[in-house]
């Protein structure tokens, strides 16, 4: 396994291997898809679009519906409208959609169509069906990663659909980040618990872990719905979570209508949920229900009762940066040693958070931005770590490693269930994350420890 | 739900006119073109290898998923650098599951996924040197026999020349460095990758060792992919008839092994569509000649081996090709008499690739299932119809942009594999040549052929047959079975397999058998939607007393009994 990869680490200029991050448009489309009916289109070759739309069903293991321009060499050289005037006339056509969100690709960008134009094109010849919308993002992947293309599309949804009427509701705007449905759904939960009102998206909860029914559709029940992103510009204020992904979206708010915003991280573990519940409930001005207070007393419980088995494991983390820096903090909370943290998504920020995070405590951390699995695994292999916590592709690592205890988090995951169905925010997604870090420990205890000291309690 | 089938199996024209009937004009003109109903002795024309539709969903992928993915990934132990963004590297990397038992102290290369992450500005001011200074990091670190490069969109815009950085590159570090131009715009579909991959490996591969394998009976696998481990059983089958494997291009090889594979006498073409390029240009340079196989489905698999044996000609390995034959078909027999039963009669589609809509229906077939509806996601005219309409076949724009290699005998080492009369022996006795026939000769009379069906077809068809199982890629797979069809995914098995020769086959029916036959699609409805709503609360029966000693445990306690529907009031 990996049995190219040595210990002795060079930095290398040039060449990325075993990235740990992917490109902007298969952020976008998830995200598109995260509004109510509408139909991502990807504006380029359609190999991207095919590649997206794999990847994504791969980790869902749900339809991800997209369309694409399929541009071919004369489109490459004259431009794409004839393609994209096409395609929307038979995506009209065939598929009803409410809202054709359009990104870009390396291909698109690089001839630089104006899709602005098109649209307006399109408009003009009459062809968009009566209250269709058309938005788009520029989604360029020689800049940023999958969660900047995420984060382009949300900004998108604010810059084209939301509007301001000039009454101020009695609603929060909640951009919820690049997280999974399970996620999403959880977001919500604490959200209303709280009494909060509030409008999110994109909301991809009841789009990609729909029941089996026997029936597919086409345009699940769940999304945001226009009106609802058109509402966004009237209320009080907005929560946006992850910087990396939300931001964007909350500025572009705050421009275009007027709505301030606060940034919080992902809640995922304590602290990060902490100041989530804080500032939703700050924000609605509404009290913490007891519901809530018991769920953080269960988490803390399950912290105290577990810590022998974590304390001072060292740790190697990659993920986003959105999902890393909260976690480390939830690591640093387990009196756990994060002793590489790494992402592949470009960003300095990063680095100086996760630092400020770990403290003179972690000062021999690696922490790296715009970094990849090989020098990950480099460092893992000049000094080991007990557990790994990553995307799917970590298992390669956890298994060069001789079965190194390694647990899934983050995006992409293509081999394992519970991320479909089971949050990792909020204190209960805390508490599966604890439950998955010692079980990884545990059953690598329980494989590899002599026999007599093999143990029915633990 | 998938246990019931549409009976009597609606009228394909019916279907076919469904399906056409929400199209835009133009949309309906093109697509009228690429789905008909098949004539076996006659097979109809096909619109195919033609532009895809924007905007209609479609199943295909691009010309470098063709190259880098399909025909030249799968080599090993060279390195693979995609020159580009992130991405199509990114999603490419361990995706096909084209399985490698490497050699004793040989790497892996297919685990890692090296590309130049392209950045604003090398994309504003070039790539080459990015390029160049990615191959040189990657020579330091792996020292590896060769490097190919791979160039994605962007690349071919911005118009890095990626030739000229792999000949420096080659004579610099003195290793075997070449370039694909397999930007993904290039062709209409995968195929033209595959096309643009075969000319690179036969120019930069093939040939370069002339050290010939030791054993008999010497051929090559073309257009095998070791999916879940198909060429393993292939190869194993091989060995047991005596038959020796130079390579299987591309499926648990080695660069040695492809630099020594026109010392074969023999090129055995599994995917007609993806690598015919390589088995034509292999018999005009060494003479080689090449026979279609089948190992999918167990009569294929025989077939394939008799005619094998028969081109070698010679008595024992005949005979213990037949040995083999029977105790494989003695084994299997089994499993499909327990098996069949529960499959005869059901209702399959299959759409996929560019050979395995055509292979896989044998597997259907051998447990009595009917094809209702096939077509392929990128194959062209020949893969339908047959090799015959090569020469009506027109070459359009989009084709004219892949190079055709000038390709002549080699003056030293052509050497015709079979003497004149040989071949003479062989053809009388109803041996053929490059001979693919294609897919719709072996189908039925008006099932449906649709080429690069797109999700509205697939939609219509699935409402209107109902079949018991659908075929597919990942991208179709949860669509379909959201509908309560189960679908097989047919380019990655759905993690499973292998499903070649004999072996294979006995896992596809069990596969199908589970498929077609789980109970999870008949558990869709809840109980309570399939009696009216009551209305009101059930009333409690009280029992009539028994004596404790008569009172079963079963029975113990108060029966709730809901009221039957008829006497059931609003209160
Ligand atoms: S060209 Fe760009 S958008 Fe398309 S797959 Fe590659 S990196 Fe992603
Ligand atoms: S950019 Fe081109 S080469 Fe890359 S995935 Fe997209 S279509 Fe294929």
């Amino acid at each position: 396994m990996l049995n190219a990869t040595t210990a002795e680490h060079t930095e290398r200029k040039a060449l990325r291997i075993n990235p740990a991050k992917t490109c902007q448009p298969i952020g976008a489309l998830y995200a598109a898809l995260g509004i109510h009916k509408c139909l991502p289109h990807s504006h380029g070759s359609q190999g991207c679009c095919a590649y997206h739309r794999s990847q994504l069903t791969r980790h869902f293991k749900e339809p991800v519906m997209a369309t694409t321009s399929s541009f071919t060499e004369g489109a490459s050289v004259f431009g794409g409208l004839s393609n994209m005037t096409q395609a929307l006339t038979n995506i009209f056509g065939i598929y009803q959609p409410d809202v054709v969100a359009v990104h870009t690709t390396c291909l698109s960008e690089v001839i630089g169509d104006d899709i602005p134009m098109m649209f307006k094109k399109f408009r003009e010849d009459g062809k968009l069906p009566e209250g269709a919308q058309l938005i788009h993002a520029n989604t360029p992947s020689f800049k940023g990663s999958h969660v900047t293309g995420f984060a382009n599309m949300t900004a998108a949804m604010a810059r084209y659909l939301s509007e301001r009427s000039g009454e101020v509701r009695d609603q929060l705007n909640l951009i919820p980040g690049y997280l999974d449905p399970a996620d999403m759904r959880e977001v919500k939960r604490l959200a209303t618990e709280i009494g909060a009102r509030f409008v999110m998206f994109p909301d991809t909860s009841d789009v990609l872990d729909t029941p089996q029914v026997g029936r597919f559709e086409m345009y699940p029940k769940g999304g945001a719905t226009v009106a609802q992103i058109r509402s966004a510009g009237d209320s009080f204020a907005t929560l946006g979570l992850g910087f990396w992904a939300s931001e964007a979206a909350a500025k572009e708010l705050e421009s275009k209508c007027e709505v301030p915003y606060e940034m919080g991280e992902l809640p995922i573990g304590l602290g990060a949920t902490d100041a989530f519940v804080d500032a939703i409930r700050r924000l609605a001005a509404k009290s913490v229900p007891a519901n809530i207070e018991r769920e953080r007393g269960q988490l803390i419980d399950l912290m105290s009762d577990m810590s022998q088995y974590l304390h001072r494991k060292r740790v190697a983390v990659f993920g986003d940066p959105d999902h890393v820096i909260p976690l480390v903090r939830f690591l640093v909370e387990l009196d756990m040693r994060p002793a590489y943290v790494v992402t592949g998504t470009p960003g300095k920020a990063f680095e100086e958070n996760v630092r400020q995070l770990l403290g003179p405590a972690g000062a021999d951390a690696k922490v790296k931005a715009y970094e990849d699995l090989f020098s990950l695994h480099q460092w893992m292999k000049a000094e080991p770590v007990d557990l790994l916590i990553g995307n799917t592709y970590g298992k390669y690592i956890a298994r060069a490693e001789g079965n190194l205890p390694f647990v899934r988090f983050g995006f992409p995951i293509l081999d394992r269930v519970a991320h479909r169905y089971f949050p990792t925010v909020g204190y209960r997604g805390a508490m599966r994350l604890i439950a998955a870090m010692t079980d990884a420990l545990l059953d690598q205890k329980d494989r590899e420890c002599p026999e007599e000291f093999f143990e029915l309690v633990q | 739900m998938s246990d019931t089938p549409r009976n009597p199996v609606p009228d394909p024209a019916v279907v076919r006119e469904e399906m056409l009937k929400a199209y835009p004009a133009k949309t309906r003109k093109k697509r009228e073109k690429q789905i008909v109903l098949n004539d076996p002795d006659a097979p109809p024309q096909i619109g195919a290898n033609t532009r895809t539709i924007p905007g209609i969903i479609t199943q295909r992928g691009c010309t470098y998923a063709g190259c880098r993915g399909v025909v030249i990934g799968p080599i090993y132990d060279i390195v693979h650098i995609t020159h580009g963004p992130v991405g199509c590297g990114y999603y490419s990397w361990l995706t096909r599951r084209n399985l490698a038992r490497p050699e004793e102290g040989q790497t892996n290369f297919m685990q890692y996924c090296m590309n130049t992450d392209m950045q604003e500005d090398e994309i504003i001011f070039g790539g080459e040197k990015k390029l160049a200074a990615a191959i040189r990091e990657a020579y330091a670190l792996f020292k590896p026999k060769a490097i190919s490069i791979y160039a994605t969109c962007p690349i071919g815009l911005i118009g890095d020349d990626i030739h000229t950085v792999a000949r420096q590159a080659k004579e610099e570090l003195g290793i075997n460095v070449f370039a694909f131009s397999c930007e993904g715009y290039k062709g209409v579909s995968q195929s033209a990758g595959h096309h643009i991959a075969n000319n690179g490996v036969f120019k930069n591969i093939v040939g370069l060792d002339d050290t010939p394998d030791s054993g008999e009976y010497r051929i090559n696998i073309l257009g095998e992919y070791n999916i879940g481990g198909d060429a393993f059983e292939i190869e194993e089958l091989l060995r047991k008839c005596g038959i020796t494997c130079t390579a299987t291009l591309s499926g648990n090889v080695s660069y040695d092994q492809i630099a020594r594979c026109h010392t074969a006498d023999l090129n055995c073409v599994m995917c007609h569509r993806s690598i015919n390029y390589m088995a034509e240009m292999m018999e005009t340079k060494y003479g080689i000649p090449w026979i279609k196989v089948n190992f999918i489905g167990a009569e294929s698999t025989a077939k394939s081996l008799r005619k094998i044996a028969a081109y070698f000609g010679d008595k024992a390995l005949i005979d213990r090709v037949e040995r083999v034959i029977a105790q494989e078909m003695l084994a299997l027999k089994a499993t499909v008499e327990e098996v069949r039963p529960r499959c005869e009669g059901k209702l399959a589609a299959l759409f996929v690739g560019g050979s395995r809509a055509h292979h896989y229906q044998d597997l259907f077939k051998e447990l009595g299932m009917q094809i209702v509806s096939a077509g392929y996601e990128f194959a062209h005219r020949d893969d339908y119809e047959g090799r015959d309409v090569l020469p009506t076949i027109k070459v359009d724009a989009d084709s004219r942009n892949i190079e055709e290699l000038d390709v002549e005998a080699d003056p030293q080492r052509f050497k015709a594999r079979r003497s004149p009369e040989q071949l003479e022996a062989l053809q009388a006795g109803g041996f053929t040549f490059s001979d693919y026939e294609g897919m719709m000769r072996e189908m039925d009379r008006r099932a449906l052929v649709i080429d690069d069906i797109s999700h509205h077809e697939m939609d219509q068809l699935i409402a209107l047959y109902r079949p018991s199982i659908v075929c597919c890629g990942i991208k179709e797979k949860y669509i379909v079975e959201k509908m309560g069809v189960p679908c097989k995914q047919l380019h990655s098995y759905d993690y499973g397999g292998p499903y070649a020769v004999f072996t294979g086959a006995a896992n596809f029916y069990r596969e199908i058998d589970r498929m077609v036959n789980t109970r999870v699609w008949s558990m869709i409805m809840p109980p309570w939607q399939k009696q009216p709503e009551l209305g009101a609360r059930p009333v409690f029966t009280p029992k009539p007393r028994r004596s404790r000693e008569e009172a079963s445990p079963a029975t113990r306690g108060r029966a709730v009994r809901p009221v039957p529907t008829e006497t059931a009031t609003t209160n």
